[in-house]
């Protein structure tokens, strides 16, 4: 927070330090775009650009909302995005080989994207209503279940698996920082775990062969293991300090694939190496503590849980896209945010940002004593 | 269960226990991250940068220049002519026959070839190119190039052809080239260069025996490339090392002689110079032309020479066997001398022989003969006696040091070595005891004993010095160490003597050198390849040569020196079903030894020779073709294929 006399007030209140670091990450990731290209605005760094500011100040006019306002379109948000949920699965067109698109005339929506913040919202809405004492039983737990699996499901059979697996992971997260008995998380991931072998051992052939391929992408340099075997090729080659802005040939000469979208981190990793690579890394984890500070010092138990599964919303993204780049998750299609090309994720991410800054807003406005 | 109140207290310490624990978790997956960054990054760094690199550039193969093979004298054996070249590449094919249609009105092929390009390319796997012409003139050529983009699959380019300059007369000794068939290429571990279209390897005789030395290292235009395959900008280029040459102990000269000189036989010469072992001729005739051979040989063309009776694809110097009939003689003299036998001990030739109830025969009476008498006059029954007297087991050694049944060091795979018999051998080979009709069989070089005509030529260079001549092909190999093989020089004395008799007055008398300082020595041999019964001798004697079918007649042989006083050289010949050794190898061996000496007179002597035959080599195998063309309902082949 700026305290200066010649910036006027609203201004010099905003979180300038986070907003630094966002717009930070972002301009790098139009770097890499440019490079990406070519060395060329078009045709993605420019578009990415104009987006971003776009969202960003979107952001930035979210933070004067109030957590009442918050609360009181936490559920109509919800249930409008289940209803377009539902919609796509009835009417939305097939792109790409998926239903994820509902198209209204000018504007095409991803619903799916405004699940991701409007689970966390909704989950932390429902905790906050929960008196302290009803928290272990049955009734604070099934209805979050369901307000949770159902969306969820909607996603998957879209498929959309990545989107899917990250509103699980938010809506969990979220349940779990309400203070849900521990057996409700520990008993499935012990299933999970006994019984992952079992399934394989029953699957069929070709859908071993995805797993074996995850799980050694070199055993299939050509097929389905081209993509994490070429972005792999790509982050080790860049080395300790990369092959320089404008050299990287794997991303030049397009041996790797979607080098502007999901690998990205790629593209970034083999022009500015390791270095490059462990700056983006912090520079996230700076934005993902930031909100995580949000959360801590909340006062309301809405603000708390509401501002730590943002955050949560955030880490996923970015851990899951990265895993996937280096090898350490399977290929499920989430992209990195603020970096990757397209306009989705940036719109998630800084719906999510905007609310953190509203919550961080209420912090330090409303009195203390109440 | 506990019954416990949870209060708002308890739900915010459990609120930031958890907190901790997420953060906790948040920080060791950003932690997992960085790790596995620097894992990529730094520990397998050099991995992913040689990956990327193998990514980024390719090397377009450039084929190497195949290395000459050059005679003693540095005459071209074998070398590369630039080209015109058209392929087809099966994988880029759309329409087969129309593109076949199409190139044989632009390029005239005649049905011959069409039918062999149709067959190569149904046999051939997809990336391997099938060529339609190796030397097409550049009419044609630019005919093809400007007409590329209608005809997808074409490819035509600019490449060398392997040129023997020697023709048909060097076919068995140095092979043939050809593209690599599909096992070649498995066989080499998929090397890319078999691939590109014009690059050819040796596929018989010296060509791919020297494969290693002659083919040399493929460069490469290295290119950076995208992933579609488009190319970016090339980069220095890897230079490519042509093929070593070869340097053979062949007199290109002499070897083309001696191969002309045979005529329209079916034969073999062979000649070494003493000295060093060197090979300066080992021409087999009729041959195959390996020009016709590299661009793929028609199937007819193939017809024609694997029915000939001349045996066109058989190197008759290694991979023939014969008795050596009584070429063998001067040897089993020189044997029967160690073993101790006077040669001035007489012998009566009554002209037959009676061992056990058999009766062995001498071609006529020779009356009382000694040794020099035997050799001289090619006298069997002499040989009869006192190889019985002396038994197989001291002659069979001998006769093996002087070269017979030894397989010797030469970059050529096809040795056979034949047999020299002895009562050991006749155990493990037929499980019976030696007779005594072994001996009398061995004695004059029939019944077990087979020798190709190298053989026969190392035997007479050995006998010629009494050391241990090693026959030697390639310059670039030391020269043997000659060992004496412990003959006495009174015998050998003897023997040459006993030879030069021979050709001065003796079997080979019609086969005497034409010069004044210059004698020869040698011996002839006629080995049969029939067995004459009782009753054609009881009527009317044992039919001649002539009148038998030809494939009936005697194998005519001659082993020879000279000069027969300061041995030189050394030379054997076997022609197949040629009768009488005097009648057609001594006057053989004689020409082509005559021309070391005297290579006017040679010449002079081959030209009337050729056109008593009715032309030169080339006329004559032309002729040969169009008969055979005919005779098999065949249109006449075009022009130009000549």
């Amino acid at each position: 927070m700026i305290t200066s006399a010649i910036i006027p007030r609203p201004l010099a209140r905003l979180p300038w330090r986070l907003i630094f670091l966002v717009v930070g990450i972002a301009s790098f990731g139009l770097i890499v775009l440019y490079s990406a290209a070519g060395g060329s605005l078009r045709p993605w760094a420019l578009k990415q650009g104009i987006v971003f500011f776009g969202f960003l100040s979107i952001a930035v006019a979210m933070s004067w909302m109030k957590e009442s306002t918050i609360k009181s379109i936490t559920f109509p948000l919800y249930g409008v995005t289940l209803v377009m949920l539902v919609g796509v699965e009835a009417l939305g067109f097939v792109s790409k080989g998926a239903q994820r698109w509902l198209d209204l005339g000018p504007i095409r929506l991803q619903p799916s994207e405004f699940m991701k913040p409007a689970i966390v919202l909704t989950l932390a809405r429902f905790y906050e209503l929960v008196p302290a004492g009803e928290i272990r039983k049955w009734r604070a737990i099934w209805p979050a279940l369901a307000l949770l699996g159902v969306p969820a499901f909607l996603i998957l059979v879209q498929p959309d698996l990545g989107t899917c697996i990250m509103v699980t992971l938010c809506g969990v997260t979220v349940m779990f920082l309400a203070g849900l008995p521990w057996w409700i998380f520990a008993g499935p991931a012990a299933t999970v775990a006994v019984a992952a072998p079992v399934v394989y051992s029953m699957m069929h052939g070709y859908q071993r062969k995805r797993i074996d391929v995850f799980l050694d992408p070199e055993s299939d340099p050509l097929g389905a293991g081209y993509h994490i075997a070429q972005s792999k090729i790509a982050i080790g080659s860049g080395g300790i300090w990369g092959k320089g802005f404008l050299h990287g040939s794997q991303s030049h000469l397009d041996y790797l694939p979607e080098g502007h979208t999901d690998f990205v981190f790629a593209t970034m990793s083999e022009e500015w190496g390791l270095v490059g690579g462990v700056l983006l890394i912090c520079a996230f984890a700076a934005v993902i503590r930031w909100g995580m500070k949000v959360s801590q010092n909340a006062r309301t138990r809405f603000a708390q849980l509401a501002a730590a599964g943002l955050s949560a919303t955030i880490f996923f993204y970015v851990s899951i896209n990265l895993m996937m780049v280096m090898g350490l998750a399977p290929v499920v299609g989430v992209p990195l945010p603020l970096v990757s090309f397209g306009g989705s994720a940036v719109m998630t991410v800084m719906l999510c940002l905007g609310l953190l800054m509203a919550l961080e807003r209420q912090q330090r406005t409303v009195s203390r004593l109440i | 269960m506990k019954h416990m109140r949870i209060t708002t207290a308890h739900q915010s310490i459990t609120f930031s226990r958890r907190m901790m624990l997420l953060g906790g978790a948040q920080a060791a997956v950003g932690g997992l991250l960085v790790g596995r960054m620097g894992w990529l990054a730094i520990a397998q760094n050099e991995k992913y940068q040689l990956l990327s690199e193998s990514n980024r550039v390719q090397l377009i193969p450039v084929p190497p220049r195949r290395g000459w093979i050059i005679d003693r004298n540095g005459k071209p054996i074998a070398i590369n002519r630039a080209s015109f070249r058209v392929d087809l590449i099966p994988q880029q094919i759309v329409n087969g026959p129309e593109v076949i249609a199409a190139l044989q009105r632009l390029m005239s092929l005649p049905p011959d070839e069409v039918e062999r390009i149709t067959r190569e390319l149904s046999q051939s796997r997809g990336f391997q190119p099938v060529s339609v012409g190796d030397n097409v003139p550049y009419e044609q050529y630019a005919a093809i190039t400007v007409r590329l983009p209608d005809l997808p699959g074409v490819a035509a380019s600019q490449g060398f052809t392997r040129f023997y300059p020697g023709g048909s007369t060097v076919g068995q000794l140095v092979g043939y080239v050809g593209a690599a068939s599909a096992s070649e290429y498995e066989k080499e571990n998929k090397n890319p260069l078999l691939l590109i279209p014009g690059v050819k390897i040796g596929k018989e005789g010296l060509e791919q025996n020297l494969e290693p030395t002659l083919r040399g290292e493929p460069g490469g235009q290295r290119v950076e490339v995208t992933a579609r395959g488009k190319l970016v900008k090339e980069l220095d280029p890897k230079p490519d090392r042509s093929g070593g040459t070869v340097q053979l102990t062949i007199d290109s000269d002499l070897h083309q002689y001696a191969a002309r000189r045979i005529g329209e036989q079916s034969g073999s010469v062979v000649v070494l110079d003493v000295q060093n072992g060197d090979i300066l001729a080992m021409p087999s005739m009729p041959s195959f032309d390996p020009n016709n051979f590299s661009d793929g040989i028609s199937r007819n063309e193939w017809k024609m020479l694997s029915e000939d009776d001349h045996l066109p694809l058989v190197d008759k110097v290694l991979e023939s066997l014969y008795p050596s009939g009584s070429t063998i003689k001067p040897s089993m003299a020189l044997a029967l001398l160690r073993a101790g036998i006077d040669r001035n001990d007489h012998v009566f030739c009554s002209g037959s022989y009676p061992v056990g109830n058999h009766i062995f025969h001498c071609d006529k009476r020779h009356g009382s003969v000694d040794m020099t008498a035997a050799v001289v006059q090619s006298c069997d029954i002499y040989f009869y006696e006192m190889c019985r007297r002396v038994g197989a087991d001291k002659l069979s050694p001998f006769i093996k040091s002087v070269g017979l049944g030894e397989k010797f060091d030469l970059p050529l795979g096809n040795q056979r070595y034949g047999t020299i018999p002895d009562p050991e051998w006749m155990r493990r080979k037929y499980h019976r005891e030696w007779q005594t009709y072994d001996t009398i069989n061995m004695s004059i070089g029939q019944g077990n004993v087979l020798v190709n005509p190298l053989q026969l030529a190392v035997m007479a260079a050995r006998l010629s010095t009494g050391r241990k001549v090693l026959p030697r092909l390639l310059s670039g190999h030391k020269i043997a160490q000659q060992a004496p093989l412990g003959i006495d020089q009174d015998h050998l004395d003897f023997i040459h003597a006993a030879m030069a008799g021979v050709v001065d007055h003796g079997t080979a008398a019609g086969a005497k050198l034409p010069l004044a300082n210059v004698q020869m020595a040698g011996k002839t041999g006629t080995a049969q390849v029939r067995r004459i019964t009782m009753a054609e001798r009881n009527s009317g004697g044992v039919r001649s040569n002539e009148s038998l079918a030809w494939k009936m007649r005697d194998h005519s042989l001659f082993v020879a020196f000279a000069p027969a006083m300061q041995p030189r050289y050394a030379a054997a010949a076997v022609i197949e079903h040629g009768g009488f050794g005097a009648q057609v190898a001594a006057p053989l061996v004689r020409d082509t030894l005559l021309f070391l000496f005297d290579k006017q007179k040679a010449m002079a002597s081959l030209q009337a020779f050729e056109e008593g035959l009715g032309g030169s080599l080339e006329d004559r195998i032309a002729r040969k073709t169009a008969a055979w063309r005919s005779a098999n309902g065949l249109p006449p082949v075009s022009a130009t294929k000549a």
